[in-house]
């Protein structure tokens, strides 16, 4: 990195938005956002913005101005994490890096699609894979494997009950259970508010 | 005859090929056992974890169970291989990560101190495709070449994480245009053919293909386009996750996109060792490529016969 984009991205540019996002991103040593000139090279270079309405630049200028319905916006999760944006920034900002770290942050504020939250919550936790082919319901996946000559199930989790349990204990640890338990808590909650929503307006018809 | 390489590895076999495309697991054993290279199971290994998926739910996760499992490679004492981007990309990434962040291993070791492990850090994460091309070499495969396929046109996938992020890859910085992976095709006999944005993701990775099919789908058809129109006979590719995304992806564009595309695609889509294995002279049966079952709704759901047909008129 040029002398020049270590003073830029020293300064403090953003003094007075108080974007807690870029904070998040300053502390989890993702500062080089700062030195985003917004030229849209990651933009340019994004094969999902040829086809849905993600546009980098743009995920990157809400985040470092604080606007904070980014984490609600669906476009963060229509990155493929390809890594053009972060090869090409003539920046040197690890731009992908910046998406996957903006989706812990709404995650954690629980923004998580609900395929999202099930594969998370409901197979990979419960399986250590993500994508299983243990249970009756993949009968014929096993069957596939046993047709070119290998055992039903490969001798990974699948074969080792005791290692889905390690895998379980260190999630626990490292606080992925909490995580999951407080957005399932947050989707109960707006399930059951909706419904007592729907209920008044029936009354009210 | 060959030099005889010290060719040991921990076999990574992720989620994808084991539990959905099984002769990718199959040609991967026998094309290694072929080589002379001796795969270690790596018992009781989880998911990597998907590093578009679980990374971007929870960082600090993703690194704890990604370091769980090189640690079980560190206890063979044996680099690990993977024949799968994904878990590359996550294990490659853990371990470029750990080996450069202290504090990150301190926190890593903390939580695996609690299930009797350590990260040390002594052992690297490799690709297939890297162990056939740097570990082996162009030359070390040359010499197990059997069969050249005289007339097989063919359309490279690379996928991204092999080569991307380049500055935890082992290519010297090379992503734009690499060629590794078009030299080894090209080994067998058959041609690589130039088409459009080659390099492009297939559209599955970064959690798309769970969040939004339809978009995973329009990634392919914009690559299975630049294919057909190129002329290729067969996609090769070194991903399971890409060569889900194109095999069933071509499916599923033949339904989402039908009226854009014209004809219904039918490429076969054939992963890299079950290429070379062929040309290495290895029973098609071992490689995954032939049907010997009666199950329906599984894979490959673009049948790979036209392509068998083609090699083995090539071959007598």
């Amino acid at each position: 990195m040029s002398e020049n984009v270590e003073k830029y991205i020293k300064r403090k540019v953003y003094k007075g938005t108080n974007s807690r996002i870029a904070e998040k991103f300053v502390d989890a040593g993702l500062e080089k956002i700062r030195a985003c000139i917004n030229c849209g090279t990651c933009s340019g270079s994004c094969p999902s913005g040829r086809r849905t309405a993600i546009r980098t630049r743009s995920i990157i200028r809400r985040a470092l101005t604080g606007d904070e319905s980014v984490l609600e916006d669906i476009d963060i999760w229509l990155c493929s994490t390809c890594y053009y944006c972060y090869e090409r920034c003539p920046r040197d900002i690890p731009v992908t890096d910046m998406i996957i770290k903006l989706r812990n942050i709404a995650v954690e504020e629980g923004h998580i699609l609900d395929p999202h939250f099930n594969l998370a919550n409901n197979i990979f936790w419960v399986t250590g894979h993500g994508v299983p082919a243990n249970g009756e319901a993949n009968k014929k996946w096993q069957d596939l494997r046993v047709s070119f000559g290998l055992p039903p199930l490969p001798p990974t989790v699948h074969m080792h009950p005791e290692a889905v349990k390690e895998c379980q204990d260190l999630m626990e640890s490292v606080g992925f259970r909490k995580l999951m338990d407080n957005i399932e808590e947050k989707k109960a909650k707006e399930k059951a508010e909706a419904e007592k929503e729907k209920k008044v307006e029936e009354k009210q018809k | 005859m060959n030099e005889k390489k010290d060719l040991k590895y921990g076999f990574f076999l992720g989620c994808v090929a084991p539990n959905r495309y099984p002769m990718i697991e199959a040609s991967i054993r026998a094309v290694f056992e072929h080589l002379g290279a001796e795969l270690f199971e790596l018992e009781g290994a989880s998911c990597c974890p998907a590093p578009g998926v679980f990374r971007a739910f929870h960082i600090p996760t993703w690194l704890v169970i990604a370091a769980r499992n090189i640690t079980l490679a560190e206890e063979l004492g044996v680099d690990i291989v993977t024949g799968c981007n994904g878990c590359y990309g996550t294990l490659r990434d853990a371990w470029y990560e750990l080996e450069h962040e202290p504090e990150l291993k301190k926190m890593v070791n903390e939580h695996l101190a609690k299930v009797g492990r350590k990260y040390k850090g002594n052992i690297e994460p490799k690709h297939v495709v890297q162990v056939l091309y740097q570990d082996m070499g162009i030359d070390y495969l040359k010499g197990f070449v059997k069969h050249k396929f005289s007339d097989l046109k063919v359309a490279v996938h690379y996928g991204c994480h092999i080569v991307k992020p380049s500055d935890k890859r082992p290519w010297g910085g090379e992503y734009e245009c690499p060629t590794f992976l078009d030299e080894i095709v090209e080994l067998t006999g058959a041609k690589s053919i130039d088409y459009k944005d080659k390099f492009m993701c297939c559209g599955a990775g970064g959690a798309v293909r769970t969040a939004v099919k339809e978009v995973a789908a329009d990634f392919s058809r914009e690559k299975l386009e630049n294919i057909r129109n190129a002329g290729c006979d067969i996609i090769i590719d070194c991903c399971p996750f890409c060569h889900l995304q194109l095999d069933l992806g071509q499916m599923e564009a033949n339904g989402t996109y039908k009226n854009m595309i014209g004809e219904p695609y039918k490429i076969p889509v054939v992963y890299i060792t079950q290429l070379l294995g062929l040309a290495f002279g290895i029973d098609p049966n071992r490689l995954g490529l032939v049907k010997n079952h009666e199950l329906t709704g599984v894979s490959p759901f673009i049948p790979v016969e036209p392509f068998l047909k083609k090699v083995k008129e090539q071959l007598t």
